[in-house]
């Protein structure tokens, strides 16, 4: 068996929005193949964004998107075939497909694009979801299900085709602790055993120094850092400490300007029943 | 408005393209034709005797005042297999499955599945349309079918059993004036209107996320109203236009 390449992901100049607003301009970057890079930042500030245009979602507004030595803009339409077919993607709700079952939207990939027997493909499907704790569940459909076992079931197909790159949208954003912990602890064993590239979006920050070798934060429409887990913790950047630090931002004025509602304004009146008798 | 109808254009072509790219399709189509032919066929039994029994009232009273009440069974069968079977039959399953349809494609599209379905290298198109519009294809017609045959029934329980019309005239009145010609220029609007309803809807759907009046949920229930209307006025203008070229 011939050992897969784990490719690294360039964004030369790239600059990234909808329509013509721009929400990311001219960032240069590097994913490290092999690695898990985690792409930090605040809300809203264009993590998700960028990581549909590195799946070519949405067309970039300018710059490159570089997968394997392959320029995304430039690839033909086979080519994009064959980098799909060797990406996973996990999506932020699972974005499991409704009307099928769990075992048969983890088994979707391999039956569209493998060979393999009906025997083949339920037993590789009922590893995966074993590999994620569902291996129970095989015949709920996702709306029979939590949304933490909804988002291990998106995690179960996205493997399912063992790919090479696995890109992951805030995989424990909506999870208790202990459920985030054990998908961190499979996203280490997943890299450690198969060597994959991984590209998680997330500003989770125990998520994050638990999992990532490379770390790229975005803020202001641009790259605020990129390296090293270490060398992110030894920042002084007084913006990038205080994310780090979860301080909030010191202000000069109140936050709190406006009086109390008065109940008086209310359109029913319930003061009976907020009275002690 | 142009824009629109080249791309709809484009999408029904690409749709059609992908309906025989793989066995898994075979799958998909029985799914949909069960959905949109086999479960519409209550709606259409019950919408079908009504209309032929309330066409087989009008007529009696209109043609008896001739004295011509014996050419019954030929009103009823020619303004339902030309006119109203494939029309009636295209609005019921509009309503009922088309308006599904675009629910269905909506909510995909807002909830990421389409997405997941681009990035897992399987075109949406062809997994969720193209079942759809094979499926149509196959189901207007024979639901079309159906709803003359029910409506003829229907003109008969009221022209003749309710309204001591002649049996044997009546149906010797089909058998002479119904043509061949007839059946099938209904058969074909029926292909059209199929084609019409199911292109509109999913591309409604499918493209739910670029409405400019509404995002989300709204975004998919103001996208069904509009595929529901618009396909209404495609079957009416379109009826126009075929009728004209047909008969």
């Amino acid at each position: 068996m011939t050992k897969q390449t784990t490719p690294d992901i360039l964004l030369e100049g790239l600059t990234i929005g909808y329509g013509e607003q721009a929400v990311i301009s001219g960032i240069d970057a590097v994913l490290p193949g092999g690695k898990i890079s985690v792409i930090l930042g605040g809300s809203g500030c264009g993590k998700s964004t960028l990581l549909k245009h590195i799946l070519k979602l949405h067309p970039a507004l300018a710059g490159r998107i570089v997968i394997g030595g392959h320029d995304l803009a430039k690839l033909d339409r086979r080519g994009m075939h064959c980098l799909r077919q060797r990406m996973g993607v996990l999506f932020q709700d699972g974005a499991l497909l409704g009307s099928l079952t769990l075992g048969d939207n983890v088994a979707l990939p391999l039956r569209e694009h493998t060979r393999l027997s009906e025997k083949d493909v339920l037993e590789r499907v009922q590893a995966k979801l074993g590999l994620v704790g569902l291996a129970d569940f095989h015949d709920y459909y996702p709306n029979e299900l939590s949304g933490g076992m909804r988002k291990r079931a998106g995690l179960a197909r996205a493997m399912v085709m063992d790919p090479p790159l696995l890109f992951c949208d805030e995989p424990t954003s909506g999870l208790d602790p202990v459920t985030a912990a054990e998908l961190d602890q499979l996203l280490l064993e997943l890299k450690r055993r198969s060597d994959m590239t991984l590209v998680v979006v997330s500003h989770d920050l125990d998520s994050m120094r638990t999992i990532a070798d490379h770390v790229l934060v975005l803020g202001e429409g641009r790259v605020l850092f990129q390296g090293s887990l270490p060398e992110l913790e030894a920042t002084q950047d007084e913006y990038l400490r205080r994310f780090l630090d979860r301080q909030a931002a010191d202000r000069t004025t109140p936050r709190l300007t406006m009086p109390p509602l008065d109940f008086k304004v209310m359109k029913r009146d319930c003061s009976a029943y907020l009275e002690e008798e | 408005m142009l824009g629109d109808t080249g791309a709809m254009f484009l999408f029904l072509l690409e749709s059609f393209g992908r309906i025989f790219r793989s066995w898994g399709q075979f799958r998909k189509i029985i799914r949909q034709i069960y959905f949109i032919g086999v479960k519409s066929v209550s709606v259409i039994t019950l919408i079908s005797l009504f209309t032929g029994m309330v066409i087989g009232l009008q007529m009696y009273y209109a043609l008896a005042k001739f004295g011509a009440d014996g050419f019954l069974g030929a009103a009823v069968s020619l303004s339902l297999v030309r006119e109203l079977g494939p029309v009636l039959t295209a609005i019921m399953i509009t309503g009922r499955a088309g308006s599904s349809m675009t629910a269905e494609i909506g909510v995909m599209r807002i909830s990421e599945q389409v997405d997941a379905l681009r990035v897992m290298d399987i075109n949406p198109i062809g997994y969720l349309v193209s079942p759809k519009l094979a499926a149509s294809i196959l189901c207007f017609p024979i639901l079309t079918a159906f709803f003359d045959l029910v409506g003829i029934l229907g003109g008969y329980l009221t022209g003749v059993l309710l309204l001591d019309g002649n049996s044997g005239v009546y149906w010797y009145r089909i058998s002479a004036y119904l043509k061949l010609s007839d059946i099938t220029g209904g058969f074909i609007k029926s292909l059209v209107f199929g084609v019409l309803v199911c292109t509109v809807c999913c591309y409604m759907g499918y493209y739910t996320h670029m409405r400019r009046d509404a995002v989300g949920p709204e975004g998919v229930s103001q996208a069904t109203t509009a595929a529901v209307v618009t396909s209404c006025v495609l079957i009416l203008l379109s009826d126009y236009i075929l009728t004209s070229l047909l008969f």
